[in-house]
C-alpha cells in the first residue's frame, strides 16, 4: 500500500500521463478512421531503436526517439505511395514486417549498446512514476505544438481522412497534410513512449478512440471524447497501479479496455 | 473554334506493368456539353478521368486546362469509413469552406434538403450520390466530371438522377464528363458518345455513333432499337423513382 500524498513523483506520473492522453484522443480518431492502426505500430516499435540511439550518441532519449520516429513517419509516407503502384503484397503485410523488424532491431542494438543506466523493460512496458520534469517539459511544449499544427490542419485532415481524392481534385495540399499529420504522430509516440511503453503505445491511439466512436455524433465530439476517455484511464490505471502496485502502461490500458467493454452496451 | 476549350487532352498514353491501358487518346471537353464515356470492362474508363484530374500521371501525352477551372468530381466509390460519424451538413460544409454558397442552397438544387441533419452513414446508396452532386455543386463547377453516378440504381431512379444532371447543365453552362454503363440512359441525356476501348473507337452523336462499324462490333446490333429512344419528361420522379404528383 502507497500512502496517497503529495509525493511529486505520483503528479509528476500524472500530469505526463493524463497530457499524452489529451493528444493521443484526436490523433488516434485518425488512426482509426484512416484504419492506419498498424502505422501506430510502426512508429512505437521503431521508439526502441531511437532509444539506442540516443544511448549511442549520449543525448536525451526522448530526442533519439523523436528523431527515429520521425525518420520513420517520412519512410512510411514514401513506402505508402510506392506501395500503391505495386500490388503484389498488401499495406498490412509491409507495415507488419516492419513493425517487427523495428522491433527486432531495437532490442538488438540495445545489447549491443549494453548501458548500465538503462531499463529496458521501462521503455518496453512503460514506467510513468519514473517521468522527470525534463520529460514533463517535453510533454508540456510537444503538446502545444501538436495541438496548435492539429487546429490549423483539421478541416483539410478531414477532407482527405473522407476521400483523399476528392480533396486532391479541390486543391489541397494532400502529401503535405499527410506529411504534416506522419510529423504528428510521430511526436506524440516519441513523448508517450516512456509512459505506456512500446508494446502498448498503439492501443493508447486505438481503444479510447474506439471507445468514442460509441457516443460521438460528429468528428469534433469523437475526437473529445477520445481525450476524455484516455484521461479516464490515465487516472484509473495509476490509481490502480499504485494501489495494487501494478505497472502502470498494462494498468492504463486495461482501464481503457474496461471503458471500451462497458460502451458497448450503449445502444446505438 | 467558337468556344473555348474547357480542357483538351491529346494524346494520352498510359502503361500498367507493360499493359497498355489508354492508346493515344485524344478528348475535348467544351462548355455546356454533357460527354458520356462508355466502354467495356477495363477499357481503360476511370484511368482516363483520373489523368484528365491530374490525380495520376498519363506516360506521354498533353493536357491543357483553361487556367482557374473550376472542377469538381464525384468518384466511383466513396469509401465511407463506417467509424466517422459525420452529417450530411457537416459532409458539405467541409467543402463549403472554400466557397460562399450555402450548403442548404446545393442541399435544395440536389433534391435532398430533407437530408440535411442525416448521419452520412444512415443514407441509401442513391441518396449518398445526390449529396455527392449536392457538393459537386458547391463548388459552382464549370466542369462536373461524373465516375458512373448511376450505379447500384434502378431505372426510374437513373431517369431521375440524369434529369438532375441535365438540369445542372442548364443552370451552371458547365461541361459535363460522365462515365456510364447504362447506353439507354446515355442515348436520352447526351450531347456526345465516346467510345473507349483502350484507344476512342468511335465518337459523335448518340443518334449517329450507333451507325458506326466499331460502335456495333462493340455493343452488337440490340443496341439500335435503344438509339431511338427519346426520354419526354411530363412528369417527377422522387428519390425512389416513385411519380410525384403536385
Amino acid at each position: 500500500m502507497i500512502e496517497w500524498s503529495m509525493d511529486s513523483f505520483i503528479w509528476r506520473a500524472l500530469l505526463g500521463g493524463l497530457g499524452v492522453a489529451l493528444l493521443a484522443g484526436p490523433l488516434g480518431c485518425f488512426v482509426v478512421w484512416q484504419r492506419m492502426a498498424y502505422f501506430g505500430e510502426v512508429l512505437s516499435h521503431s521508439a526502441l531503436l531511437g532509444v539506442a540511439l540516443g544511448l549511442v550518441l549520449g543525448i536525451h532519449l526522448t530526442a533519439g526517439v523523436a528523431f527515429v520516429c520521425v525518420v520513420m513517419a517520412i519512410l512510411l509516407m514514401l513506402m505508402q505511395n510506392h506501395v500503391r503502384m505495386r500490388r503484389e503484397l498488401p499495406a498490412d503485410t509491409l507495415l507488419g514486417v516492419m513493425s517487427h523488424v523495428a522491433l527486432a532491431g531495437g532490442l538488438a542494438m540495445l545489447v549491443l549498446v549494453e548501458d548500465v543506466r538503462f531499463d529496458l523493460n521501462a521503455y518496453l512496458f512503460g514506467d510513468v512514476l519514473a517521468i522527470g520534469w525534463i520529460d514533463l517539459l517535453w510533454i508540456f511544449c510537444a503538446g502545444m505544438a501538436v495541438i496548435g499544427t492539429l487546429l490549423f490542419v483539421w478541416r483539410q485532415l478531414l477532407e482527405i481522412t473522407l476521400s483523399e481524392e476528392i480533396a486532391q481534385v479541390e486543391g489541397v495540399p494532400v502529401k503535405r497534410i499527410r506529411l504534416i499529420y506522419m510529423l504528428l504522430m510521430a511526436l506524440v509516440v516519441a513523448i508517450a513512449v516512456k509512459i505506456v511503453g512500446v508494446l502498448l503505445m498503439a492501443s493508447l491511439l486505438v481503444i479510447p478512440a474506439a471507445v468514442a466512436r460509441r457516443l460521438a455524433r460528429t468528428p469534433e465530439q469523437m475526437a473529445v471524447l477520445a481525450s476524455l476517455a484516455g484521461t479516464l484511464a490515465v487516472i484509473a490505471g495509476l490509481g490502480a497501479s499504485l494501489q495494487w502496485n501494478l505497472p502502470a502502461g498494462p494498468a492504463i490500458v486495461l482501464a481503457a479496455a474496461v471503458m471500451f467493454v462497458a460502451v458497448q452496451f450503449k445502444p446505438l | 473554334m467558337a468556344t473555348p476549350c474547357l480542357l483538351e487532352a491529346s494524346n494520352i498514353n498510359v502503361t500498367f506493368n507493360g499493359r497498355p491501358v489508354l492508346q493515344d487518346v485524344n478528348l475535348q471537353i467544351e462548355p455546356g456539353q454533357i460527354i458520356s464515356l462508355i466502354g467495356p470492362n477495363g477499357a481503360g474508363k476511370t484511368t482516363l478521368v483520373r489523368v484528365l484530374l491530374g490525380l495520376q500521371r498519363a506516360d506521354s501525352g498533353r493536357i491543357e486546362r483553361q487556367p482557374g477551372l473550376r472542377v469538381a468530381y464525384l468518384p466511383q466509390r466513396l469509401a465511407l469509413d463506417a467509424t466517422l460519424p459525420i452529417t450530411v451538413e457537416r459532409f458539405l460544409a467541409l467543402s463549403a469552406a472554400r466557397h460562399d454558397k450555402p450548403v442548404a442552397l446545393a442541399l435544395e438544387e440536389a433534391g435532398i434538403a430533407a437530408l440535411r441533419r442525416a448521419p452520412m452513414q444512415s443514407i441509401s446508396g442513391g441518396e449518398l450520390q445526390r449529396v455527392m452532386l449536392a457538393r459537386c455543386l458547391l463548388r459552382n463547377p464549370q466542369l462536373l466530371v461524373l465516375d458512373e453516378p448511376d450505379q447500384g440504381m434502378d431505372a426510374a431512379g437513373q431517369q431521375a438522377l440524369f434529369h438532375l444532371i441535365t438540369d445542372i447543365r442548364d443552370r451552371y453552362g458547365c461541361g459535363v464528363l460522365m462515365v456510364s454503363h447504362d447506353l439507354h440512359l446515355v442515348m436520352a441525356a447526351t450531347d456526345r458518345v465516346v467510345c473507349l476501348q483502350q484507344h476512342v473507337c468511335c465518337t459523335g452523336h448518340p443518334q449517329s455513333i450507333t451507325q458506326h462499324p466499331e460502335f456495333l462490333r462493340m455493343f452488337g446490333q440490340p443496341v439500335e432499337g435503344l438509339a431511338l429512344y427519346a426520354h419526354r419528361h411530363d412528369h417527377e420522379h422522387d428519390l425512389h423513382g416513385d411519380v410525384v404528383d403536385d
